[in-house]
């Protein structure tokens, strides 16, 4: 048996069965991490005594019998945007290279409560600016599918060690895909929840109306389990949401049947890559199989959709990083001689390029004389796309579109080019735009042994009609029993 | 042109600190004055990824000021936030109200230069947080930056353009202020800056469109304000007279030289890019919620002003001065119904508290002592125990040390004496040493028994009932 | 509609970030690019929609005025610099 392969519920399965214990767990991620993190160079900072110290007290404490919990001793990796208290939280921004957060996200401390131990801190895009994890300002995450290759991003550091098994699960972010499109890239389950599901209390934030916090996980029962440790209305998020006491594992009924699905055709149009376009009617093919009901339909927002997120998302980013001014924590420059020069020097120093691209875009859209025209309008828009979605979700209970245009492209093809990176995120963005929960299942690889994800995004507050459609679907087509990451492994397709 | 070929323009934007016993958006106390950077948590010190949850009571305190200033209260309404860059602003934001305060249309009524009533238009008043403080570092030169009061809660009251001279403008700043006093939402501390104000001031002649205004930052004294807004319209209306045009300018008012200097130019303008805060969900305020804050609020100066009138017979000007403070009115009210007496406790507090307060250079809400000693001071005036020069003396030591008027009495032997057979034996000693006056008294000379009274006092050391020894020296002369 | 460099100076001040002039071109190409891409919102059918204020549209979430105390303020101190007398010590800021 190899502890590293193994989902969380088996985990969980094998320590009921005393097959397992929990030093033995960590013990085979943290070799598993010195062994691989060098080829994958998915985390920022490890905890590995930590961790390995923190299992052997929780076995002690579990073989003492005061601690029964079912996640005690599960271990997981936190994307470097989430503050935990005492530990350096960087967002893989020279901006915050030393930052030792003195808190914790909500989310962490839920997570504290449940004995579950962080391995480390995972690599990402800058502020989460990006689509390939190649805008860290620390280092580049591969693709363990294929080494030279990006992960995806944002939160490319969690689903590459995800992926990689140098983690059994991790939190990410998802502001415009970042949880849905790594996860697509990386060949795992991506869930980015409902806006308000989860609370965004003590994630660096990049635009607060799109941002949350969500997973990333070897299968669809694993989504189940992390979403109902973290979900829940939070006094200090005043933009969560109570929906009571769900167990999202309940909803895995495995069974789709009279489901109604709609493929929104202007997102299987000229962009989407011909070999990921029939992996995805393959699926809707197995889902028409399984009993439910597709169509084809139109929803009239793809020419909009990117242009409205990257205006409200670059403002909402203009002022969130305001803060990041040099006098309380950060990067502070080491030549001024008033305040002005300590305000821009630090933040220019500070920030990479991507990140003051947006940061200037965003003022730019903010700015007087430009409000009207692009952030105002961009906030219309947004109700016009919201509406759009609304009319879909009357008639149907699930959308199944692409997550990526394209499956994992190579490390350095596209940094020089913004543009080209910003079209990434195209099957993602409207989600975040109208705050609905989306999760990237793999539905197969393409000729090059790459990856290919399916999105299913729901009506919100609607994750378990969606974590039911991605679990069916996947007890049926058995990707991770098909396929594994060859290049990290050093293994052929093995079906 | 003259000087009285033009007129002034003045608006005012007020900020005031509630008195909410925490900041707006977090849980830290609010407390003035505590040491450096002890009263922060995340969110105020705007950690990366902390947010704001909107405290219950701004919004009350809020919607209570825009009931008492006669706004409409808006029922939709939400935060935005204001971006700028300065280093007593943690998140480079201020969340402020842009387009949709909680308070609009308001006034509040003034008397103008000429004793005329005035509506003074109120545009809005909206909610906002405080920023942290620069202090001056004695020993580096440097700027030491501390947060506790970043995220004290604030109103922003802004008028309209209806104050025309500086008198005008003390007059709404001491109503505004005693009415935020009244309805208990700020303590309006002056000196510790929690009621200050914007000055805006434009001039133009008479017929003429407005002028270009300037406008002096976060002023926290009436003098000041007075002295700024009298200063700025004769340095406009020189420009103007000399060929010159103003320009706008943010200024600083300088306490010292009495002069105005330009901190920031028009070139130099903020952007702010106000947008929707979007870490906080919109206000909705029921009609329900806006009756029921409504009722909470106190009886405000003018229904007391008219109360004072009817019931307690007070003159207007006796009125109108105890209505202008909350503490001299609550004074007045509480100590009158203890002793019954209103009449004398409004002359007490008029004359001689006013005076006091005066000379000692406080404010009303600084009187040290209970209503109750004011009361008994009058009951024991009207008793007779004491004479008012005595109780003179008396209110003195109160202020000095507050306690019981008797208290004071006893330990100072300052009673009175009313006893008839010792003043009657004090009457004879006077009399048989001053034969002349009693001649001149009966000779007609009224000031005689003034005299002879007088000497009566000197002898008791003031504790003689002047009313005893009065009649005392008529019947026995 | 197009960008001068005057303008990006001008917004990127307002950011409070500097430019060097190496940069200067490349940061206006990129610029420019992204305002021409999001131009296509100009013919969006959207005049007479509201605009999108919170997407659940909740109301009134109010927090109780209860002081809690942050137990550990030394930790929010500990990232800045030149701590003095537990206040941040900066250049003199001419108010």
């Amino acid at each position: 048996m190899n502890i590293t392969d193994l989902t969380v519920h088996e985990l969980q399965e094998k320590l009921k069965n005393k097959e397992l214990t929990v030093t033995e767990i960590t013990e085979a991620y943290c070799n598993r991490i010195e062994e691989k993190e060098k080829d994958i160079d998915s985390f920022n900072t490890t905890y590995l005594d930590e961790a390995r110290n923190q299992a052997k007290e929780i076995q002690e404490k579990i073989n003492n019998g005061e601690i029964i919990g079912d996640y005690a001793g599960i271990p997981i990796g936190i994307k470097d945007n989430i503050c935990v208290k005492g530990t350096r939280t960087t967002c893989s921004s020279k901006m915050l290279e030393n930052f030792i957060a003195p808190y914790s996200a909500t989310v962490a401390e839920k997570l504290n409560a449940e004995n579950i131990i962080t391995l480390g801190k995972t690599n990402m895009d800058e502020f989460a600016m990006g689509t390939s994890t190649e805008n860290s300002a620390f280092k580049i995450t591969k693709n363990p599918w294929d080494l030279t290759r990006v992960p995806g991003g944002s939160s490319g550091g969690s689903a590459a060690a995800v992926a990689a098994n140098l983690v059994p699960w991790a939190l990410g972010s998802d502001t415009g895909g970042s949880i849905r499109q790594p996860a697509s890239l990386c060949g795992i389950v991506g869930l980015k929840p409902t806006y308000g599901l989860v609370s965004r209390y003590g994630l660096i934030a990049y635009a607060s109306s799109l941002d949350q916090i969500g997973v990333l996980t070897k299968d669809v029962r694993d989504s189940a389990k992390l979403l109902t440790l973290i979900a829940g209305k939070d006094e200090k998020d005043s933009t969560s949401e109570d929906k009571g006491n769900i167990n999202y594992e309940d909803c895995l009924k495995n069974d789709v049947k009279g489901l109604k699905i709609a493929l929104p055709k202007e997102f299987f149009g000229e962009g989407l890559d011909k070999e990921v376009k029939d992996k995805l009617y393959e699926a809707a093919e197995i889902y028409k199989k399984l009993g439910a009901e597709v169509e084809e339909i139109s929803v009239d927002i793809e020419k909009y959709v990117l242009a409205t997120y990257y205006i409200i998302a670059d403002a909402e980013a203009s002022s969130n990083l305001g803060r990041f001014d040099g006098i309380r924590y950060g990067h502070r420059t080491n030549e001024y001689s008033n305040i002005e020069e300590i305000f821009k020097k630090s933040r220019s120093e500070g920030f990479g390029d991507e990140v003051k691209r947006r940061i200037i875009f965003g003022t730019y859209v903010l700015s007087s004389g430009y409000y009207d025209a692009y952030y105002k309008k961009a906030q219309k828009l947004r109700t016009y796309i919201s509406n759009e979605f609304n009319k879909a979700f009357e008639k149907y209970d699930i959308i199944l579109m692409p997550t990526s245009p394209t499956t994992a492209f190579k490390i350095g093809e596209k940094s020089g080019d913004p543009m080209q990176l910003y079209l990434a995120d195209i099957d993602t963005v409207s989600v975040n735009v109208a705050g609905l929960p989306g999760i990237s299942i793999p539905c197969g690889v393409d000729s090059k042994g790459l990856p290919v994800g399916m999105q299913l995004i729901g009506n919100k507050f609607q994750e378990e009609t969606i974590l039911n459609a991605a679990y069916t679907f996947e007890q049926e087509y058995k990707f991770r029993e098909k396929y594994k990451p060859q290049a990290i492994n050093k293994s052929k397709i093995l079906i | 042109m003259a000087k009285e070929d033009y007129e002034a323009v003045i608006g005012l934007e007020v900020h005031a600190e509630l008195s909410t016993k925490t900041k707006i958006f977090c849980s830290c106390k609010t407390t003035y004055g505590g040491a450096p950077n002890t009263q922060v948590c995340p969110v105020c010190m705007a950690m990366p990824g902390a947010l704001p949850t909107l405290n219950e009571k701004v919004v009350e305190y809020a919607v209570k000021a825009g009931l008492a200033t006669n706004c409409t209260i808006s029922q939709d309404s939400k935060n935005d936030r204001k971006n700028y860059f300065y280093p007593d602003t943690p998140r480079a934001y201020q969340i402020s109200q842009y387009d949709k305060p909680l308070c609009e249309h308001g006034y509040i009524e003034i008397e103008d230069d000429d004793g005329n009533k005035k509506k003074i238009g109120i545009t809005r008043i909206h909610i906002e947080d405080d920023a942290g403080k620069l202090n001056h570092d004695e020993f580096g030169g440097g700027t030491l930056v501390d947060f506790n009061r970043a995220g004290v809660p604030l109103i922003e009251i802004v008028s309209e353009p209806d104050i025309a001279t500086a008198g005008e403008a003390e007059k709404y700043l001491k109503k505004l202020k005693s009415i935020l006093e009244y309805i208990e939402v700020s303590d309006c501390k002056m000196q510790e800056g929690s009621f200050r104000a914007d000055v805006n001031v434009s001039v133009h002649k008479k017929g003429e469109p407005f002028g270009t205004r300037t406008e002096s930052k976060n002023m926290n004294s009436f003098r000041s304000i007075v002295r700024e807004i009298d200063y700025e319209i004769e340095r406009q209306i020189d420009i103007i007279e000399n060929g010159g045009t103003v320009t706008q300018d943010t200024l600083r008012w300088d306490d010292v030289s009495g002069k105005t200097f330009v901190m920031r130019t028009k070139e130099n303008a903020d952007d702010y890019r106000y947008f929707p805060e979007p870490d906080l969900v919109a206000i909705k305020l029921s009609t329900e919620y806006i009756e029921n804050v409504k009722k909470s609020l106190p009886e405000l100066p003018e229904s007391r002003y008219e109360r004072y009138l009817n019931e307690y017979k007070l003159s207007e000007k006796d009125a109108k001065i105890l209505v202008s403070s909350k503490y001299l009115s609550n004074l007045f009210e509480e100590a009158g119904k203890i002793c019954g007496n209103y009449k004398s406790v409004s002359n007490w507090i008029i004359s001689d508290i006013l005076r006091i307060l005066n000379e000692k250079e406080m404010e009303a809400n600084q009187i040290p002592f209970e209503a109750k000693y004011l009361a008994n001071l009058v009951n024991l005036i009207d008793k007779g125990t004491i004479s008012s020069k005595i109780a003179k003396d008396v209110l003195e030591e109160m202020f000095e040390n507050p306690r019981e008027p008797e208290e004071i009495i006893k330990e100072k032997g300052w009673i009175q004496i009313s006893d008839e057979g010792e003043i009657k034996k004090i009457v004879q000693e006077i009399l048989e040493a001053n034969p002349q006056s009693v001649a001149d008294y009966k000779a007609g000379k009224d000031r005689a028994l003034g005299f002879l009274v007088g000497q009566a006092m000197k002898a008791t050391k003031g504790k003689a009932n002047p009313q005893m020894l009065n009649k005392m020296f008529i019947e026995n002369m | 509609m197009s960008v001068s460099e005057k303008e990006l100076v001008h917004i990127a001040d307002l950011s409070s970030l500097e430019l060097k002039k190496e940069e200067i071109q490349d940061y206006l190409e990129n610029f420019q690019e992204i305002i021409d891409f999001s131009n296509v919102i100009n013919n969006a059918p959207v005049e007479d929609l509201d605009i999108t204020i919170g997407i659940n549209e909740s109301k009134n979430r109010f927090r109780k005025d209860e002081v809690k105390e942050f137990e550990d303020t030394d930790a929010l101190l500990f990232n800045g610099q030149g701590i003095q007398q537990n206040m941040y010590k900066l250049p003199k800021v001419v108010q």
